[in-house]
């Protein structure tokens, strides 16, 4: 557009349409800058300089990367299997709910007056971080790795309950109006008309916050609900450079791994 | 007893008038054709007969063998019960793609056994047997275990069929059932619903786009227009000149130009419908 605005054969008319346009991009831009100017001393962005005057703290981080000390290696390794272990419970339990829950929150399948209620459990579910539903179930069952497996199922429920909803509600009406037709009960047809259509990409959704799920499950333990994110914290409060810098290589190495297995798993069911 | 019987039937579809004051009753065991142009309302009835659509509030009723499926536009309270009576075919074929064609035909047997099973999908060997049967009887059985969308059209709208023979339909709705098929597979389509009529006593109601068709392989035309029944009599009866009369313009519509079916001397010998077409007098 700004291309043409330029071109030499241009009309007064064209200019003249660019001035509400321009008068719009200057709205929009100046909204951002009056934003980010509004939001500066709030979010402490004077601060910046400490990034050069403490870079000393940093460069001790970055030296310790270069020897990181590998003496724990396989209590960090236990530590980093029990993360996935937490991944992998509260992503399938998750899962299970997320049928009946998605298919109760789609236009498709259930009247308004199901879907809305069942919709805003959800949107409650998933406004709710993994971090925060943690600090509560620990107060509910006590420290340890359950409270992350339920931290984790709540809010994976409430993002993969809208994914598959949103699946159901791009079916294909036809196929389930034929079972329909044959006498079929309503969860029949949701059994040989909808799931067939959706279960690719149910699939898909499910291996994607699997990956998610991983990488959630890292930090959960900074507030004692299990796994590799307990042994960070506590390397990263005592100051050993070396420790720290050697669970974040397994952690970037684990969720590689898993992200790559994932990923192609997911390229196999769609 | 009619098989069907259909009374002061109406339908709106927002301002659309599609069906208007509709009465038809048909015996059990015929196979009738119902023709007119798209737009004219035979979906529209057929989708009301097999109680998939709702008629207005303060019309009629729509019956099969003296059941009320539907009644002042509410659903009978057996709906789902009648419906195993009926089996119904569309021109979309309404398979369920990713599943083999041998559990598209099973899923005719869901309302005949008991729910838990038919939930889970635990059929038996015979009910397997069964549906390899029907498969075999319109001629795909050896497809069973393939992916329904692996199969051409005119296969999946016999595996169709072979789901309404195994749900043991009294009646079959087929509604376009060969509008989207070559000619060949158009012939074996209508070859095997007029199988299934005269070997099985079942009724079977087809709505067609080509009255052609409806000449060669159904002894009844229902004719609809604009929602109203025009004409309700042998199809022999239906000239092409006949047509004209009843639909003006849009007779075109229905009769096709390269008529590969019954009487090519009739269909030459009458230029008018021809007019402006492809085909000339050879």
């Amino acid at each position: 557009m700004t291309e043409l605005t330029h071109h030499e054969g241009d009309t007064p008319f064209v200019a003249k349409r660019d001035w509400t346009r321009s008068a719009f991009n200057i709205l929009v831009w100046g909204g951002l800058a009056v934003l980010l100017v509004w939001s500066w001393y709030p979010a402490e962005m004077d601060r910046w300089t400490y990034l050069f005057t403490d870079a000393g703290n940093m460069a001790e981080y970055a030296s310790g990367f270069l020897s990181p000390s590998f003496s724990d290696l396989d209590y960090y390794l236990r530590e980093m299997v029990l993360t996935v272990q937490i991944a992998v419970w509260g992503t399938a339990l998750a899962v299970v709910l997320s049928v009946p829950f998605g298919i109760l929150s789609s236009n498709n399948m259930a009247p308004w007056w199901i879907v809305q209620p069942v919709r805003r459990l959800m949107d409650a579910f998933r406004a709710i971080n993994e971090i925060v539903f943690a600090v509560l179930f620990v107060v509910a069952v006590g420290l340890g790795p359950f409270a992350g497996v339920m931290a984790l199922f709540v809010h994976t429920t409430g993002v993969l309950a809208k994914l598959f909803s949103e699946a159901v509600e791009a079916i294909d009406p036809r196929p389930v109006e034929g079972i329909r037709a044959t006498g079929a009960t309503k969860i029949q047809e949701i059994v040989y008309g909808v799931i067939p259509q959706v279960l690719p990409l149910w699939m898909s959704f499910s291996l994607y916050r699997f990956e998610s799920n991983v990488r959630s499950a890292t930090v959960l333990g900074l507030v004692g609900a299990g796994g590799i994110g307990q042994v960070l914290f506590e390397s990263i409060r005592g100051f050993y450079y070396a420790e720290t810098a050697t669970l974040l290589i397994v952690i970037v190495i684990t969720v590689t791994i898993v992200d790559l297995i994932s990923q192609q798993l997911r390229r196999m069911v769609i | 007893m009619p098989a069907v019987s259909v009374d002061r039937l109406s339908k709106h579809f927002g301002g659309r008038h599609a069906l208007k004051s509709v009465n038809l009753s048909i015996g059990e065991g015929e196979m009738v054709a119902l023709i007119g142009a798209s737009g004219s309302g035979k979906s529209t009835l057929i989708r009301h007969i097999a109680g998939l659509e709702r008629a207005d509030a303060g019309s009629g009723a729509a019956r099969i063998f003296d059941r009320a499926i539907q009644e002042n536009g509410r659903l009978a309270t057996d709906a789902r019960a009648l419906r195993r009576e009926v089996g119904v075919i569309f021109q979309q074929f309404n398979l369920v793609s990713r599943l083999p064609v041998i559990v598209n035909v099973l899923v005719g047997l869901l309302g005949r056994i008991p729910v838990w099973r038919g939930t889970l999908g635990l059929f038996t060997r015979e009910e397997k047997q069964l549906a390899r049967a029907a498969l075999t009887r319109v001629g795909v059985g050896e497809l069973a275990w393939q992916r329904a969308s692996t199969l051409s059209g005119g296969q999946q709208q016999r595996a169709a069929i072979a789901r309404a023979l195994v749900q043991r339909a009294r009646l079959l709705l087929a509604d376009e059932p060969i509008a989207s098929l070559d000619p060949a597979s158009a012939r074996r389509v209508m070859d095997t619903l007029a199988t299934v009529c005269r070997e099985d006593g079942i009724t079977v109601i087809v709505s067609l786009h080509q009255v052609e068709y409806a000449r060669l392989y159904c002894p009844r035309t229902i004719a609809l227009r604009d929602g109203t029944v025009v004409f309700d009599g042998p199809s022999s009866a239906l000239t092409n000149a006949f047509l004209t009369e009843l639909y003006g313009e849009a007779s075109e519509e229905l009769i096709l130009p390269d008529a590969p079916l019954t009487e090519p001397a009739r269909v030459r010998a009458e230029p008018v419908i021809l007019a402006g077409a492809a085909v000339a007098p050879a």
